[in-house]
């Protein structure tokens, strides 16, 4: 399965998938430590983002997609400190997709997200929440490049 | 060994005001021996990233729910949790959570299902400990194992079956305690949350919408026993010495309802019916009202029955 997955995210995917489930969540803590600020253009304008609205809190995110021939896409999210569990997931995402073609962001399964092994932590909803960023991204990577 | 209770003035003029500290209280009484504090979230990761000092985490999904059955523990698997947390059977469990104490309130209602007696709840929650500054740590503590005993848990005080709340409809009060339109059935899921899954929308025939943050005041605090009683008897049209069924979507925001009915205005038979409309509203032959009236029984009269 992960061998469809590109190889930033495939080894972010492999890295959870060899800890115990206690470990995982701290790993998964540890992403959401790390996910980077909204650069300040964004934060002024929030109403470029959007809402993911599946998750179980805040989570607004937006993308940009570069000129250039392969089209590198460039992610930006935005959760509060008090939703590790959300900001985790995205800081995944981030870390696994950003700077990726076009192409290969649309290639990820759309079931990815089960596997990094958190279903049974973690409850259905919040998985449902990751599967719904993953979701939108490639919806506005596809709607960028057909503009 | 139960901790003194808070003398706190605004307590005291509740049913049970044994049933709740204030964070000055619990400041005070960090570390005293027979104290345990359980943090209890929705978000599993967030107690990691800061608890109030010696407290343990106690996730709702993993720990309290059965892994198998859409049921909670048993007798056996408590006495596991009860031990691991280093509580033993009469120690003061003092709870505390994010989103004003849903997830506590919820934590804090199984513990009643088997019979732990010192329970009691932080007014106001994580929220008001960090608005007030106090200190929050990442250290974990190791509790030391209790020996906890094996108590079968006891539903029948506490918690209602779809069944029970069937054979209720006419007989007794219901309080709904989901947003407006959860109630009237423009939607199934909270505004802002993900759609659950339930198949229709609406409410339990003949139930009062009260939602559940009518409880509180704006810090997440519980409102004083005046203002309580003007939600929950004059609006609501509850009185003295009714048995009450509350309910939700799964049965977390109606066990801070719970709270405030049975340790608050000291209803005698309140019940908490955590299937909810994640139940109900899936359930084949079992009457719903759509709208914002509450509606009356099919076969009872004139009717909005769905």
């Amino acid at each position: 399965m992960a061998a469809s997955l590109p190889p930033s995210l495939a080894e972010i995917v492999e890295d959870f998938q060899a800890l115990e489930e206690r470990e995982r969540l701290e790993l998964l803590l540890e992403f959401s430590e790390s996910l980077p600020e909204l650069p300040e253009r964004f934060r002024e304008h929030p109403e470029l983002l959007e809402q993911v609205v599946e998750c179980q809190s805040p989570l607004f995110l937006t993308l940009e997609v570069g000129a250039e021939a392969d089209r590198p896409v460039r992610l930006y999210f935005s959760a509060p400190p008090e939703a590790p569990t959300t900001r985790g997931f995205a800081s995944v995402l981030h870390e696994g997709l950003d700077g990726l073609p076009a192409e290969t962001v649309l290639s990820v399964p759309d079931d990815m997200p089960e596997q990094l092994g958190l279903t049974r932590a973690v409850t259905p909803l919040r998985m449902r929440g990751m599967t719904a960023m993953l979701g939108r991204i490639k919806r506005q990577v596809a709607r960028a490049l057909e503009a | 060994m139960a901790l003194p209770p808070d003398t706190h003035e605004k307590f005291s003029a509740y049913a049970h005001p044994e049933r709740l500290v204030s964070t000055e209280w619990l400041a005070a009484h960090l570390g005293d021996p027979g104290l345990v504090v359980v943090e209890s979230d929705e978000d599993i990761l967030l107690y990691d990233t800061g608890h109030i000092p010696g407290s343990v985490k106690v996730d709702w999904h993993t720990e309290l729910n059965d892994e198998v059955t859409r049921d909670y523990v048993d007798g056996e698997g408590f006495a596991r949790l009860m031990s691991e947390k280093g509580i033993a059977r009469d120690t003061t469990v003092v709870f505390y959570g994010d989103k004003s104490n849903w997830w506590a309130a919820y934590a804090l209602w199984v513990f009643t299902l088997f019979g732990h007696e010192d329970v009691r709840l932080l007014d106001g929650g994580r929220d008001k400990w960090i608005a007030e500054g106090r200190e929050l740590t990442k250290d974990k503590p190791a509790p030391t194992a209790t020996e906890y005993p094996v108590v079968e848990r006891d539903d029948a005080a506490a918690r209602a079956y779809k069944d029970e709340v069937l054979a209720h409809l006419g007989r007794g009060p219901l309080i709904d305690v989901r947003s407006p339109e959860e109630y009237s059935g423009e939607r199934t899921h909270m505004p802002a949350y993900p759609e659950e899954g339930a198949l229709r929308g609406g409410h339990i025939p003949t139930a009062a919408s009260v939602p559940w943050a009518r409880a509180a005041a704006e810090d997440g605090t519980f409102k004083d026993r005046a203002a309580l009683e003007d939600v929950y008897l004059r609006e609501a049209g509850l009185a003295d010495g009714d048995d009450v069924i509350a309910y939700c979507r799964i049965g977390e925001r109606s066990s801070h309802t719970w709270f405030v009915l049975k340790h608050l205005l000291g209803f005698e038979s309140v019940r908490n019916y955590d299937g909810s409309w994640t139940e109900w509203g899936n359930a084949v032959r079992v009457p719903i009202v759509r709208g914002s009236a509450p509606g009356s029984l099919p076969g009872r009269g004139a009717g909005a029955v769905g």
